[in-house]
């Protein structure tokens, strides 16, 4: 009977593992499974290892399928574009292009390419690879990054690229619908690297856990939710990097994560708590890196709601009613408050612009003025986790409640997820909501075109959540997007800020410059605006 | 027996629909768009629509979950939405590592619970009993995500002693067999690799041991004390049997019953994957891979892997029940 029990035991025990085992339908596993070591890892004497942590893991390596930054960190590492962005700033220099010119009705772009180049696969890289990858982006909607800048819909996938053509070996041309002044500024962008349309074809639907690029970086391993693993690129048309080793480590939690820098597991992180940069910069071996603001932090009002927020003059007042100056000391160091919808980094940024004074009582006047001397109930639609441009939303918003409770507004804030937020704010439930934007090719553009022109105040898929509907700055931004002389668009964009200012459809927050920590015995890490750099140029001492 | 084990397993099924039930109606419950949090914040709606269509979540609720009940029924765990992997090869990658943290801090917490609380029970009111079940008071009621960080603050960053995440050191070679690295290391013989997988193993298995090691100690305690007074160990100790026999034979092994379904039910919950303890310690378990879906909305993958946790719980349980047989000979499965 003993006997039997046991075997039994067993046979329950073998049938344990063999759920565990059930799982596993796929033969492939074994062989990834095998790959889980870390061991794989460098680590032998002498070769250069950054290790990078971070909150979450990437998407997938595919960048013209992804928008998250998570994903784009790693392809920038991988990839090329045509052109590229100066190491500190959002200007152009050339990459896989060495030269372009643009016709003189802005619809036709040139571009050179260099002969030099080569997959890292080995196929060479030519115009007709250009030719692939764009056409390959116009084919469907999950190219998120192409048919947002370009205007891609069902109907048109294309968008405002009529046509891409090899015009030589090596030299491609754009033909476009319409002339389009961010253009170049815009196929700088890390979601447009040109992939092997060799190993496109070759892992189809697995592409994009294998990427293959011709950038300063050849992607080794992936081990899901956990690391990715790039090696140097030895034949890399530029600067060939200075590490051997680039791992990408997935650390969930911001403290965990810290922890790991100070007991010097990992090189370089994001997603620093603003409360632990003191402590960094307190540590001698750390320091703390922050990346040049290219985003704004701010509160619009629904102007296409009945009631107060309709009126001009109490969305002046309250931009009086806010002190600014004591709101961004809430962003523990790394804010710096706005006063226009777009960053001072970025040319075209109107300094002249004068911030509405924090002036309670000419905010109560105003008020009065407009009929709403005893006040009046409103919502404020928040998000709960911090974001780069916000560290403490929900204390943001409780300090602007506060103040506004001053010229007699009841602020009630309605806190939700990120999703729900979204979704909330673009269907326009909110009297007030908070939002931010990160620029994604440096360009005014970006930035007022998207967040408050009209055509982006569509109810369901707003980008423009004040719904803010004026033609004399849908004209101006028009202009500015065929011009193509940058002097001329500048003066178009500062106009167009000065109008902002005036309809006050936004109480503007702050830019902030997000803190990246590391360890001291990392050089020349440059961080670039756009939340993104290849590390080609990052050392270890 | 044989009979006892077919109903035992029979029953999985509605405990699994039921499982299965809640946790899909559950997770629509939660705010939040898989679509939105996959696209991100500059997707257009049109996008939005065609990828919620393409994962058919336009469509009605009943359909969904006949659908995912469908996959389920032929062994298809489906496919995880942001990475499009298969979820059944992802889940049998991440499970040895959740096997062997569970394993190694139960293993501990056994051990230590189970002594703790007999010489707890045989040394009453003194101060070991007192020691032992205030800390094991604390044991229960400390979070685990603070314990986890304050261990890697004093022993990797003050101390720097052991390492503070992950399960084995980048650049120590391991062949894996089993992907339970302590016994691949054995197995291979690879004594650097066995101590670099254990001294990742030590924190995360101390951190998860500490619940299940209190809750152990204190029922162990109680259900001594209770067979202590009994009269058969009175008779024993008249007898004059030494003090270790009578404790450990005749007094443990009736004691341990309750103990041994605390036992089971606790090895239940840690195999599901340790969801703190693994995220803390960057383990790259179930636990951690559950977490990262919930947070992105990765619905395929909460909903399979939540059903295969509960089939491994009740699994656990079936096992437990039936070793109480070894235990106390008089119980009849029928």
């Amino acid at each position: 009977m003993k006997k039997k029990t046991g075997l039994l035991l067993l046979a329950i025990f073998c049938s344990l593992l063999f759920v565990v085992a059930a799982c596993s339908n796929d033969t492939g596993s074994k062989k990834d499974s095998g790959k889980n070591t870390e061991a794989e890892g460098s680590g032998s004497s002498g070769e250069k290892t950054l290790v990078f942590g971070r909150g979450a893991d990437s998407i997938q390596l595919d960048p013209s399928k992804v928008t998250d930054g998570e994903s784009l960190n790693v392809t920038i590492q991988i990839y090329d574009t045509l052109v590229k962005y100066n190491p500190e700033d959002t200007e152009v220099q050339p990459s896989l292009a060495t030269e372009w010119n643009v016709s003189d009705d802005g619809k036709k772009w040139t571009f050179k390419l260099r002969d030099d180049v080569k997959f890292h696969d080995g196929t060479d890289f030519t115009a007709e690879d250009v030719v692939y990858n764009f056409e390959r982006w116009q084919t469907g909607a999950e190219f998120i990054y192409y048919g947002y800048m370009f205007g891609a819909t069902e109907d048109n996938l294309k968008g405002i690229v009529d046509k891409v053509e090899a015009t030589g070996d090596y030299e491609v041309t754009f033909t476009l619908s319409e002339p389009n002044a961010p253009f170049l500024n815009t196929v700088a962008m890390s979601a447009f690297g040109i992939a092997s349309p060799e190993a496109i074809e070759k892992y189809g639907e697995d592409y994009s856990k294998h990427p293959v690029g011709t950038g300063p970086f050849v992607f080794e391993e992936w081990v899901p939710d956990d690391q990715i693993t790039l090696k140097k690129n030895e034949d890399y048309f530029g600067e060939v990097a200075k590490l051997d080793k680039v791992v990408f480590k997935t650390i969930p939690d911001n403290g965990a994560r810290f922890m790991e820098l100070q007991s010097g597991t990992i090189d370089v992180m994001n997603g620093l708590n603003p409360q632990d940069i003191q402590t960094v910069e307190g540590d001698d071996n750390l320091q703390i890196i922050r990346r040049p603001s290219m985003n704004v932090a701010y509160m619009a009002m629904n102007t296409d709601k009945e009631g107060p927020m309709a009126d001009k003059k109490v969305r002046q007042a309250i931009n009086m009613a806010v002190d600014k100056e004591q709101l961004i000391t809430l962003f523990e160091g790394v804010g710096k408050a706005a006063k226009n919808p777009i960053p001072p980094s970025l040319w075209g940024y109107n300094d002249d612009v004068e911030d509405y004074k924090y002036d309670p009582d000419k905010a109560k006047a105003l008020l009065a003025e407009a009929g709403y001397a005893d006040g009046f109930d409103v919502s404020l639609y928040i998000f709960s986790n911090p974001r780069d441009y916000m560290p403490q939303p929900k204390v943001t918003a409780q300090a602007i409640q506060e103040m506004l409770k001053k010229v007699n507004i009841n602020v009630k804030i309605v806190e939700s997820d990120w999703d729900t937020h979204l979704e909330a704010t673009e269907n326009g439930k909110h009297d007030m909501a908070f939002l931010g934007w990160t620029g994604d090719n440096g360009d005014p553009d970006n930035f007022l075109y998207v967040l408050l022109d009209k055509d982006n105040a569509k109810m369901g898929s707003a980008g423009n959540i004040a719904f803010y509907k004026s033609d004399e700055l849908h004209d101006l931004l028009k202009q500015a997007q065929v011009e193509m002389d940058q002097e001329k668009r500048s003066d178009l964009y500062k106009k167009a800020q000065e109008l902002v200012h005036e309809d006050a459809p936004w109480l503007p927050i702050a830019h902030t410059t997000p803190p990246l920590a590391a360890n001291k015995k990392v050089k020349n890490y440059q961080p670039h605006p756009t939340g993104g750099e290849a590390f080609n140029l990052v050392d270890i001492q | 027996m044989l009979k006892y084990i077919i109903r035992r397993l029979a029953m999985l099924i509605p405990v699994l629909l039921g499982v299965s039930l809640i946790t899909f109606s559950l997770i629509h419950l939660i705010p939040g768009d898989p679509a939105r949090s996959m696209l991100g914040e500059k997707a257009s709606q049109q996008q939005l629509e065609l990828l919620r269509e393409e994962m058919g979540l336009n469509d009605p609720f009943i359909v969904q979950y006949g659908r995912f009940l469908g996959h389920i029924a032929q062994g298809d765990l489906g496919t995880s939405i942001q990475k499009k992997e298969d979820i059944a090869s992802q889940l049998m990658e991440k499970l040895p590592a959740t096997m062997e943290l569970a394993i190694f801090a139960m293993i501990l917490a056994v051990i230590i619970g189970v002594l703790a609380g007999v010489v707890a029970a045989i040394k009453q009111y003194s101060w070991f009993d007192n020691l032992s079940m205030t800390g094991a008071l604390f044991g229960v009621s400390l979070p685990i995500f603070w314990l986890g960080l304050m261990m890697i603050w004093l022993f990797s960053v003050k101390f720097n002693i052991l390492p503070p995440s992950g399960r084995l050191t980048a650049g120590v070679e391991l062949n894996s067999i089993t992907n339970f690295y302590l016994l691949d290391s054995i197995l291979t013989g690879n004594w650097t690799a066995f101590k670099d997988a254990f001294s990742h193993l030590l924190m995360p298995g101390v951190a998860l041991a500490t619940i299940p090691m209190a809750i152990i100690a204190r029922m162990t305690r109680s259900s001594m004390l209770e067979v202590m007074r009994q009269d058969y160990i009175r008779t024993a100790n008249a007898k004059g049997l030494k003090k270790g026999l009578v404790v450990f034979q005749h007094a443990l092994k009736n004691a341990f019953l309750p103990v041994l379904t605390v036992i089971g039910l606790q090895f239940g919950l840690l195999m599901g994957g340790a969801v703190l303890t693994e995220t803390i310690f960057s383990w790259p378990g179930v636990g951690r891979y559950v977490y990262l879906a919930v947070l992105g909305r990765d619905y395929p993958i909460v909903q399979s892997a939540i059903l295969v946790i509960a089939v491994i719980f009740v699994l656990v349980n079936l096992l437990t029940d039936l070793l109480y047989k070894y235990i106390d000979p008089r119980i009849k499965y029928n």
